[in-house]
């Protein structure tokens, strides 16, 4: 049979970080799949060796926009760890309770796309709709919706006031009830287990060798989770269990992404009672010669900071690994086999923050024919509303 | 098995390669080894201790080249790091993508921008730099000097 190259990619004006998929198809099918990525390289290992310690938290903050919170905390923990030292637990505490916070909106953040995707357009309005009460919560909290600039070495940079605690608890307590309801949809939803089960398989041993993080790793059975793994932070000092299945599908993905909202929350509230009173920071003066490593469970998976020190306050190598950076080569065991419809769900379903679907051009002798995201979208949607059809679902 | 049964048994295996041995901390040991051995060494750590690769991080150390293998033991809170010295004239190290498909990437990143060569990679190409960037210039090392940008802008490549 005759392949053909379709290309997705690179750029997205809606969404950050611009990825190119190479899908090789013969007919429907996807035989083989190659990733560029590169388009976004802001050399921030570089210019963070040309800052002090300090400032290199307000740099970093800034690769992501999503979990902005995550890179800071492997940092801080990175420079910690060359001294090394434990932060007082008052910082150790707000620091968890601001983590968790950007795990929820980011995992409803994924959840409406996920929806958009798949032709849910209710579930996409209503998560999002809840993820602003959870940026509202954060707010009123740090004083940002997000890049909170809350991190600094040896500590937090500012306190949470006592005040604020019964409004935030009140505006968590709030929005339970809706993620119930969306969960009960979600999960008996005869549909969206048509549609999700069974696609995307990345095996046990292909996560393990991938070195595959996160939600990623835990959907197919590895339970590797830094919080649990080597505590950190406040995560030994909370109860809450780690999320893993071993479906290894797509549908395992969203089940271990929905159940962690709820830890998440256990864990935030939880914080939020017990929070201890005492000292934020440590005033750290200087950083010795050394090397330091921090490393931090972000919504994606593992953030891992590499930090060496020659005793000036600037760091002499700073080396950042995303989650993504592990997660999005595993698109070469799970996209392979599916149809096109399928490969924009199996592709977002590491949360790879979607980028790709602005363009596709299908490349044959013959001619070509552009795709555009809304006609990937509309097939993707198109599929499930034939599988509503067989079911008889209006 | 205990942290330090895993630490002794990994000594004994490699005591003839084995350069440097630091454990900084009940979380952190750094291995310096020799570079000839770093494939047995971590393909050891990955598949028979079990343990997970990080990441590997290069470095430019002004006399010579850095790498470290960032491996965790996730079952005893462990990190061990394998470091190898690399000689600045010639800089080259057996590839791991071939046993950890998850080093596939930082390979070619370490590649291009420190200009290190691993024999025996499947696939090294470039992987952040852009197409126009010239070859054998190294961001990541001391010696890098700012090339002009705007005139190979300008030349429309």
């Amino acid at each position: 049979m005759q392949k053909s190259v379709i290309s997705i990619g690179p750029f997205h004006p809606l969404q950050e970080e611009p990825e190119h998929f190479m899908l090789t198809v013969e007919g429907e099918t996807v035989v083989e799949v190659e990733v560029e990525i590169g388009y976004n390289h802001r050399g921030i290992e570089k210019l963070s060796e040309r800052r002090n310690f300090e400032q290199s938290t307000f740099v970093i903050e800034r690769i992501c926009g999503i979990c902005s919170t995550s890179h800071p905390v492997a940092y801080t923990r990175a420079v910690e760890d060359i001294i090394p030292v434990e932060v007082p637990e008052r910082a150790q505490y707000i620091r968890t309770i601001i983590a968790e916070g950007e795990r929820i909106h980011s995992h409803l953040l994924w959840y409406g796309l996920a929806g958009h995707f798949l032709g849910y357009n209710t579930v996409y309005m209503w998560m999002w709709r809840l993820r602003e009460e959870i940026l509202d919560v954060m707010e009123i909290l740090s004083g940002n919706r997000n890049n909170y600039a809350m991190f600094k070495p040896g500590g937090v940079r500012r306190d949470i006031n006592p005040d604020d605690i019964p409004v935030a608890l009140k505006k968590i307590d709030a929005i339970i009830p809706t993620i119930d309801r969306l969960k009960k949809a979600i999960l008996d939803d005869p549909v969206l287990h048509a549609r999700l089960k069974g696609i995307g398989i990345l095996s046990k041993e292909e996560a393990i060798n991938y070195c595959a993080l996160g939600p990623t790793s835990r959907a197919s059975g590895v339970d590797r989770d830094v919080r649990k793994n080597a505590p950190y932070e406040a995560y030994d000092k909370v109860d809450w269990d780690m999320i893993v299945t071993d479906s290894c599908d797509v549908w395992g993905k969203a089940v271990v992404r929905l159940l962690e909202i709820y830890e998440s929350i256990k864990i935030m509230k939880t914080c939020l009672q017990k929070l201890p009173p005492g000292e934020i920071d440590l005033k750290l003066k200087s950083i010795p010669p050394g090397e330091g490593i921090g490393a931090h469970e972000a919504p994606r998976g593992e953030t891992f900071h590499y930090v060496r020190s020659d005793g000036t306050n600037r760091p002499v190598r700073h080396k950042v690994r995303a989650p993504s950076y592990m997660n999005l080569p595993t698109c070469k065991a799970t996209v392979p086999g599916s149809s096109i419809a399928d490969a924009a769900i199996v592709l977002a379903a590491i949360d790879p923050c979607y980028c790709c679907t602005e363009r596709m051009a299908v490349c044959t002798p013959a001619g070509e024919r552009i795709y555009t995201g809304k006609d990937l979208i509309a097939l993707s949607q198109a599929k499930t509303a034939k599988i509503k059809r067989e079911m008889g679902i209006p | 098995m205990t942290r330090d049964s895993v630490l002794k048994d990994l000594r004994d295996k490699f005591c003839e390669d084995i350069l440097d041995f630091f454990d900084k901390s009940p979380k952190r040991v750094y291995i310096e080894i020799k570079p000839v051995a770093l494939v047995a060494a971590a393909t050891y750590i990955f598949r028979d201790l079990g343990a997970r690769f990080h990441i590997a991080s290069g470095i430019d150390a002004r006399t010579h080249l850095e790498i470290l293998y960032h491996f965790s033991i996730e079952t005893m809170n462990l990190l061990i790091s394998l470091r190898v010295k690399l000689d600045k004239s010639n800089p080259s190290v057996d590839s791991l993508a071939n046993v950890i498909k998850g080093a596939n990437w930082i390979e070619r990143e370490i590649n291009e921008l420190l200009g290190i060569d691993f024999p025996g990679h499947p696939d090294l190409r470039r992987l952040l730099l852009a197409d126009e960037w010239p070859e054998g210039v190294y961001p990541l090392r001391r010696d890098y000097q700012e090339w002009d940008k705007q005139a190979v802008r300008d030349r429309g490549v």
